[in-house]
């Protein structure tokens, strides 16, 4: 019965999707778009309208998961080739985990790979592996409000702030608390930096978002590690405000003269938010672009282990160095056959063909030799017996 | 809300009430009616009873093992909150303290701004507003009642806040009053004193309108005693309307109060989300109930055990309020008379 209905709402979504794309809207990452399908299921009693051809051995797919790959998801899933029909809830990372192990969905959806225990738990629960399937990246970026080191910036004809891993954590940790510290003025030499207190801004739900941002601050910083370290929700010093989700964040640090938060790179770029370019581990100053943020995958792809739960530290060259992994979870055994099939017809074109949409939204996509090993990962699923 | 002081009528006066000289069918149906009303009302009252003891049980059971680790004095108490990620027992650390503090302080400031602002928008309206203004006056206060919290909370974080609280807490905290902790800056647009504004405007209608029913009950014939004598309209308000209405004031303030504990969604927004707490105004601290609706959507399953401890925290919380309200007005109606709020 799910599955009939989820076909009618899937196709009427990809319809409704285009029509609203035609029409010259950008429906990208609409989320009433996602809802308009939804309530349509129920006033539709034919599930072939939209004419995809699905086939005997094609089986409508149930997802969950992370609201950071929400929108180049729901794209997607409107045009990915094989025409598989698949509803996929954004409920958040934790959600997603909790009911892929649940066994409710058909793929999980996250920021953050399991946790030994989870991999543990998944274990007995289905008698074999979860697997961790990367299919996209995304960049975390400071982003600042302070119009008056903007103007100075451009006075001396620098590009934009330069900070490293060291000062941002010292600014979240509220031991740098003035743009003017000496810390900030090393790293723009020639900038004459305004006062002013600095505001530290984070996210106030857990988010993988967070996760990324403060796996990359331990990483750098011995004194944060020992502090705070790093999870999707961590204890956060005194003096620091939340914001609730990306437009939380983004509302405060736009609002809030001073302020210093962390976003996901789509939605800085996409709201206009200032970015700071940071110092990688070669030394060179990267801004955040989507192309600087796939270079850093690619620069450790020898270093991730077979099951891909995997940080990205240490990103050198070109590459922008705080940037995460978005994972499908599936499972190595227990589908119908159908339903697996269609699972890796739809990965495997997420993986090979969804690039362009992913860039469109600023996210990274999976390309090179790392797409050949997550091809490999995505071939075992329901190879399990 | 407010009760008269009639009796209820006794089940058996209603009985007797019935028709006993009707037609046998019809008295026949009535007997069988009876009961079976009865038993419907005795279920849908019971219901009440279960729903409540059935969410009680569930939460503090599902809460049990954070308590069982930190202790109800600590969890009570505790200033740290650094959630773990296991699945099956509590690794990280929970005290509550930071959320406890915020919720009480802002609910407390909320009551302070909002319950002076009710009595004078009700003595206005009640006394010196002229007749045409009345009714536009009443409606206007309870639409505030029924705008919805994320409104409140939109229009406080994209315009009350930047425009109005921020720029009166700069000056405060640019006064000599910066000089004190409590007041010291710098003024974040996020803080207890933006939550603590909002729920004053949210709690304002409830608090108004009860106190508006409650003067309106004062017997004329006092009043008019009053002016008799010679009494200022300011002294008749002052020293006949308000005292003999202060339980009816003390029990819409508890109301105010209930809602104002309970207030997520605004509060989540306003209050600056940092899981820290101090003791000053312009701080970004936290509540419970934001607490909750911020970090439940991506908690690791410990995580929500101790999201539903501060749940259960929360409700013990309300009760205290409102058996703390009870004992008020019942103390102060034996003393001075007047409106009682039920």
């Amino acid at each position: 019965m799910r599955s009939f209905s989820t076909k009618a709402a899937a196709a009427l979504l990809a319809f409704s999707l285009l029509a609203a794309a035609c029409g010259g809207d950008d429906a990208a990452g609409d989320p009433t778009a996602a809802s308009n399908g939804g309530d349509a299921q129920e006033t539709d009693d034919n599930p072939d309208v939209g004419g995809d051809g699905v086939s005997a051995d094609r089986a409508d797919l149930l997802g969950a998961g992370a609201t950071f790959i929400t929108p180049v998801m729901l794209e997607w899933i409107r045009d990915n080739e094989p025409g598989i029909a698949v509803n996929y809830q954004s409920i958040g990372s934790g959600g997603g985990i909790a009911q892929f192990l649940e066994e409710t969905v058909d793929f999980g959806s996250t920021e953050r790979y399991l946790t030994d225990e989870e991999v543990a738990d998944a274990r007995e629960i289905r008698g074999c592996d979860a697997i961790h399937i990367p299919d996209a990246f995304g960049g975390v970026v400071p982003a600042y409000n302070n119009p008056a080191l903007d103007a100075a910036l451009q006075a001396a004809g620098q590009d934009s702030l330069v900070l490293t891993g060291e000062v941002i954590a010292d600014i979240f940790m509220t031991n740098v608390s003035q743009w003017d510290d000496p810390s900030i003025a090393a790293l723009n030499p020639g900038v004459d930096l305004p006062g002013g207190d600095i505001i530290p801004v984070h996210r106030s739900d857990g988010s993988g978002t967070t996760y990324i941002f403060v796996r990359y601050l331990a990483d750098v910083s011995q004194e944060w590690n020992d502090t705070i370290g790093y999870g999707s929700e961590v204890d956060w010093p005194a003096g620091t405000i939340g914001g609730n989700g990306n437009e939380g964040v983004a509302a405060e640090v736009q609002q809030q003269p001073g302020a210093m938060g962390y976003l996901s790179i789509a939605y800085a770029i996409e709201n206009d938010i200032t970015m700071a370019s940071v110092i990688n581990a070669d030394g060179n100053a990267v801004y955040p672009t989507v192309a600087s943020v796939s270079e850093g995958p690619s620069s450790i792809i020898d270093t991730i282990p077979d099951d891909f739960r995997y940080d990205i530290l240490g990103v050198g060259g070109d590459g922008f160095p705080i940037v995460g992994t978005h994972w499908v979870l599936a499972w190595e055994c227990g589908y119908d056959d159908d339903v697996a099939s269609s699972l890796q017809d739809f990965l495997r074109w997420v993986v090979t063909e969804g690039d362009d949409l992913a860039v469109d939204l600023l996210y990274s996509p999976v390309t090179g030799s790392f797409e050949a090993r997550v091809l490999g990962q995505i071939d075992r699923i329901n190879a399990a017996e | 809300m407010v009760s008269s002081r009639t009796p209820d009528p006794s089940p058996t006066t209603l009985r007797a009430g019935g028709d006993p000289d009707g037609e046998g069918r019809r008295r026949a149906w009535s007997r069988r009616a009876d009961p079976i009303f009865r038993g419907v009302l005795i279920v849908a009252a019971s219901s009440v009873l279960l729903v409540l003891a059935a969410m009680i049980l569930r939460t503090t059971w599902e809460a049990w093992p954070v308590f069982a680790k930190e202790g109800l004095i600590g969890f009570v108490t505790g200033e740290q909150w650094s959630v773990g990620t296991s699945r099956s027992e509590v690794t990280g650390t929970y005290g509550a303290w930071p959320f406890i503090y915020g919720t009480l302080k802002i609910s407390f400031l909320a009551i302070l701004f909002a319950v002076p602002l009710a009595i004078g928008i009700a003595l206005f309206t009640n006394e010196i507003a002229p007749a045409w203004l009345r009714r536009p006056l009443t409606y206007t206060v309870d639409t505030l009642a029924m705008v919805p919290s994320i409104v409140y909370a939109l229009v406080g974080m994209y315009f009350f806040r930047i425009y109005v609280w921020a720029p009166i807490g700069r000056v405060i905290a640019d006064s000599p009053l910066g000089a004190l902790t409590f007041f010291s800056g710098p003024v974040l647009l996020s803080s207890y004193w933006s939550a603590a504004n909002i729920l004053a405007i949210m709690i304002l209608p409830i608090i108004t309108a009860i106190c508006r029913d409650v003067f309106a009950q004062i017997p004329q014939d006092e009043v008019n005693a009053a002016y008799a004598m010679g009494a200022t309209r300011w002294e008749v308000m002052r020293r006949v309307i308000v005292p003999h209405s202060f339980s009816g004031i003390v029990g819409g303030t508890m109301l105010g109060l209930g809602r104002a504990l309970g207030e997520t969604l605004a509060v989540a927004v306003l209050i600056g989300s940092s899981q820290r707490w101090a003791p000053r105004l312009f701080f970004g601290g936290d509540a419970m109930p934001a607490v909750i609706a911020n970090t439940f959507a991506d908690a690791h399953p410990e995580a929500i055990w101790a999201l539903l401890a501060i749940g259960v925290t929360l409700f013990v919380f309300t009760m205290i309020v409102n058996v703390a309200a009870r004992i008020i007005v019942v103390r102060v109606s034996g003393r001075l008379g007047g409106g009682a709020i039920v």
